[in-house]
């Protein structure tokens, strides 16, 4: 995997400390830096020429605080920059003053489109919406089938339209009349994947929106887009006007630098992204969390909100004491992996921790989720005396253990070795270290004890 | 060895594309237009090699998804070659670099397994949305172009309506599907299917896999799983594992090829969407680092836009002049 911009800079500025000041000489070697773990996070490179300007400006001639190091100061001022280009606060959804409201999806074949309705349908339903999908992709083989099978799954009602009906034109106003008639506020249109070089459909496009006047035209974009992010957005705005982005596969592993460009060339906002396979992997956009990703210093935020949403503040708040006290015991491991189960599949929210200190190799651990049924059945298994001091299992102790879960010494001996890991990194992870102080900074309820 | 060769060795002659090259040279209009253009505007009107005009160099192959690290490799060795005095004229750098990509893409070259007994498989894999469906459907009628008979699996058994989609491109070539229904274990397909295959002495088995982001281990561990199927009920096979790039993927694409190859064991790339403006450069990183050839480039909607990729050629058509039509 990459270093991360930070690691980089911290070798550059390792002997500036007692210098005082970021001057243009030792800037100069980590800007290259900088400029380097952008074009690798796949911002476009004149954004990225723009960029180095715009932080060199702001870097030049600083002080070295005493609190950061060199290399963190300026980390922060990269950050900070990215951060304002991405919109400095979270953007909302549009909404027509008069029922309903049409929204477009529009974007590149294969960006996600349909998924991406989907989840916005199911996003919408859950804000007190009441959205009806309808499919205009009359091209792609089985396009109209798949949406239909995931509203079905999802159960929220779209149209299909009748035999007749051929056209996306016809088809979305026989849906718009449908919407009008069964009482449904918005209308989600999925179009046909293009290239935005494709003439006759980037006209179909212009005519849908010009029956609808959609309160939001949104352009589907792949995290994982290069350089060409900046054609395809800009030309997308060019031919119809979009409202917003919607970023998908951020469940992956790309830095999505593609955010940066695309918000570059058509100033609008970014306002979800996409997280995973299921239907309710969608969230509101965050720009300082993509700032992070992009510079590769992880997603801690997403990730407390997750275990938030899921697990509940009241246990979090236990959670958190327990962790802060060190007496984080075998039962409660228990149950936090019976609660991050609940999360969603676990290397998406692996995926979200940082590149730092004692995290940093927590990316690369593969997690099989039959593992952890194996882990829970061990822990049952034990004597509450037990999960209580992990520090008396002895040997025959193991040995009933493993009999009694149907596992081998071997596996209770890892699992025990694993939750030795864990405390020390969930030490780490509250306690002091940069991250420590990080979290401690944030004004989260789960942290204000 | 010359893909072409490479076929004609393996499967006999290989049907005629007289129109091969113009094709492609229409398919790729786009790519060229950003990218070759791009490096003439960075040449045009310089006297002088200087650093400001290798880094404009630098940029333009890094604008093409190329990555910081091949684009360097590449200037660095034309770097050497300017200050060993090797290199005088400004015209010559075109020269230079379209030799380096070139030299690239042919040192990753390298033929398909050689097919015991047929069927010959051919596990198709990659993330979501890159274009796997659609490239098989091509596949599927390029093999019966050739005189091949054709049997579809349909193992993306995942997303919905996946395999409805991949019954219509069957339709469409007019070779037959194996399926079974959707949430079906992607390996009990392939192994019908190949068993299906083995009886009627079919040609190729073309293996469709639900698309998945590299980061999902146990999606990733099901890819192993399939190989694991496919080579207990066919020696050697699967004979081919392409893995699909989107041509818009950015600096992800390493990775994913990296993943995929570690799981699958990717022999080949196929670059699809290269008809947008996008320049699939990224291949050329897969290739430079990992050495994986490209197989084939997806230049359009149609059936017959799925073309065999040979270096030379595509570089040929991405820095020669403009097809005189583009259809």
């Amino acid at each position: 995997m990459f270093d991360t911009l930070s690691d980089k800079l911290q070798r550059v500025f390792k002997n500036l400390r007692g210098e005082g000041k970021l001057t243009a000489a030792n800037m100069e070697s980590a800007l290259r830096e900088i400029r380097v773990a952008l074009l690798e996070a796949d911002v476009h490179f004149r954004v990225v020429k723009q960029l180095i300007e715009s932080i060199r400006e702001k870097a030049m001639g600083q002080e070295v605080l005493d609190a950061f190091s060199p290399a963190q100061q300026v980390v922060k001022i990269v950050r900070d920059e990215l951060i304002k280009m991405l919109g400095s606060h979270q953007s909302r959804l549009r909404f027509a003053n008069e029922p309903p409201s049409a929204m477009l999806i529009v974007g590149l074949q294969g960006s996600g489109k349909t998924t991406s309705t989907a989840k916005l349908a199911r996003w919408l339903e859950k804000n007190g919406h009441s959205p009806l999908l309808v499919s205009v992709d009359v091209y792609r083989p089985a396009a109209r089938e798949q949406l239909a099978v995931i509203a079905r799954s999802i159960k929220l009602p779209i149209y299909t339209g009748t035999p007749e009906e051929k056209t996306p034109l016809e088809l979305v106003r026989s849906a718009r009349r449908e919407a009008v008639q069964t009482g449904r506020d918005v209308l989600l249109v999925d179009t046909a994947g293009r290239l935005h070089i494709d003439e006759a459909l980037m006209t179909e496009l212009r005519e849908l929106r010009d029956l609808l006047s959609p309160s939001e035209i949104l352009f589907v974009a792949d995290a994982m887009t290069g350089q060409d992010a900046v054609k395809s957005a800009g030309e997308f705005h060019n031919q119809l006007g979009i409202s917003g982005v919607i970023l998908t596969k951020m469940d992956g592993d790309a830095r999505g630098g593609a955010a940066l460009s695309i918000r570059s060339v058509t100033g609008q906002p970014l306002k979800f992204t996409g997280t995973g396979e299921k239907p309710d992997a969608f969230e509101p956009f965050h720009p300082d969390r993509t700032a992070n990703r992009i510079l590769g210093m992880g997603d801690v935020l997403s990730f407390i909100e997750k275990v938030e949403e899921n697990i509940g503040q009241k246990n979090a708040e236990e959670m958190q004491r327990k962790l802060l006290d060190n007496e984080f015991t075998l039962a409660d491991f228990r149950d936090q992996l019976r609660q991050i189960r609940k999360l969603g599949p676990l290397e998406s929210i692996l995926g979200m921790m940082p590149d730092l200190g004692p995290m940093k190799d927590l990316k690369n651990v593969k997690v099989d989720e039959k593992e952890l049924t194996r882990i829970v059945a061990i822990i049952d298994s034990m004597t509450p005396r037990e999960r209580n001091n992990h520090m008396i299992i002895n040997g025959a102790r193991r040995r009933r253990i493993a009999k009694g879960s149907g596992t081998t010494v071997q596996d209770v001996n890892n699992l025990l070795k694993q939750y030795a890991q864990t405390r020390k990194m969930m030490k780490s992870f509250t306690g002091g270290g940069f991250l420590g102080k990080r979290l401690a900074k944030l004004k989260l309820p789960m942290l204000q004890q | 060895m010359k893909q072409s060769l490479m076929i004609q060795t393996l499967f006999g002659a290989v049907p005629q594309e007289p129109n091969l090259l113009d094709r492609l040279k229409a398919g790729i209009q786009k790519t060229r237009a950003g990218f070759v253009e791009r490096l003439e505007d960075a040449l045009a009107g310089r006297k002088e090699i200087d650093a400001d005009l290798l880094e404009e160099l630098e940029f333009t192959l890094i604008g093409a998804d190329i990555g910081v690290t091949t684009a360097h490799e590449i200037l660095e060795g034309i770097r050497q070659r300017v200050d060993r005095r090797l290199v005088g004229d400004v015209s010559e750098l075109k020269l230079l670099i379209r030799d380096s990509l070139l030299e690239t893409l042919q040192a990753a070259e390298r033929p398909m397994a050689h097919v015991e007994e047929p069927p010959a498989v051919v596990l198709v894999v990659g993330v979501n949305g890159a274009g796997k469906t659609t490239t098989i459907g091509k596949l599927a009628s390029r093999y019966r172009a050739e005189g091949r008979s054709v049997l579809l699996c349909a193992g993306d058994t995942f997303r919905a309506a996946a395999i409805e989609q991949l019954a219509i491109w069957a339709e469409r070539a007019g070779v037959d599907m194996v399926r079974q229904s959707p949430g079906a274990d992607p390996s009990a397909v392939l192994f019908d299917a190949l068993q299906a295959a083995r009886a009627r002495k079919i040609d190729y088995v073309i293996a469709d896999t639900a698309g998945r982001l590299h980061t999902k281990t146990n999606l990733m561990a099901e890819l192993e799983k399939m190989r694991r199927t496919a080579s207990r009920v066919v020696p050697g096979a699967p004979h081919e594992v392409l893995l699909v790039i989107d041509a818009t993927t950015g600096q992800n694409g390493l990775e994913q090829a990296r993943r995929f190859t570690e799981t699958s064991g990717v022999t080949g790339v196929v670059l699809t969407k290269l008809d947008g403006t996008a320049k699939g450069g990224v291949a050329v990183a897969i290739a430079r680092e990992l050495g994986h050839p490209i197989r084939y480039v997806g230049v359009g909607e149609k059936a017959e836009d799925l073309l065999p990729f040979e270096p030379d050629k595509f570089i040929d058509s991405l820095f020669s002049a403009p097809a005189a039509s583009a259809p």
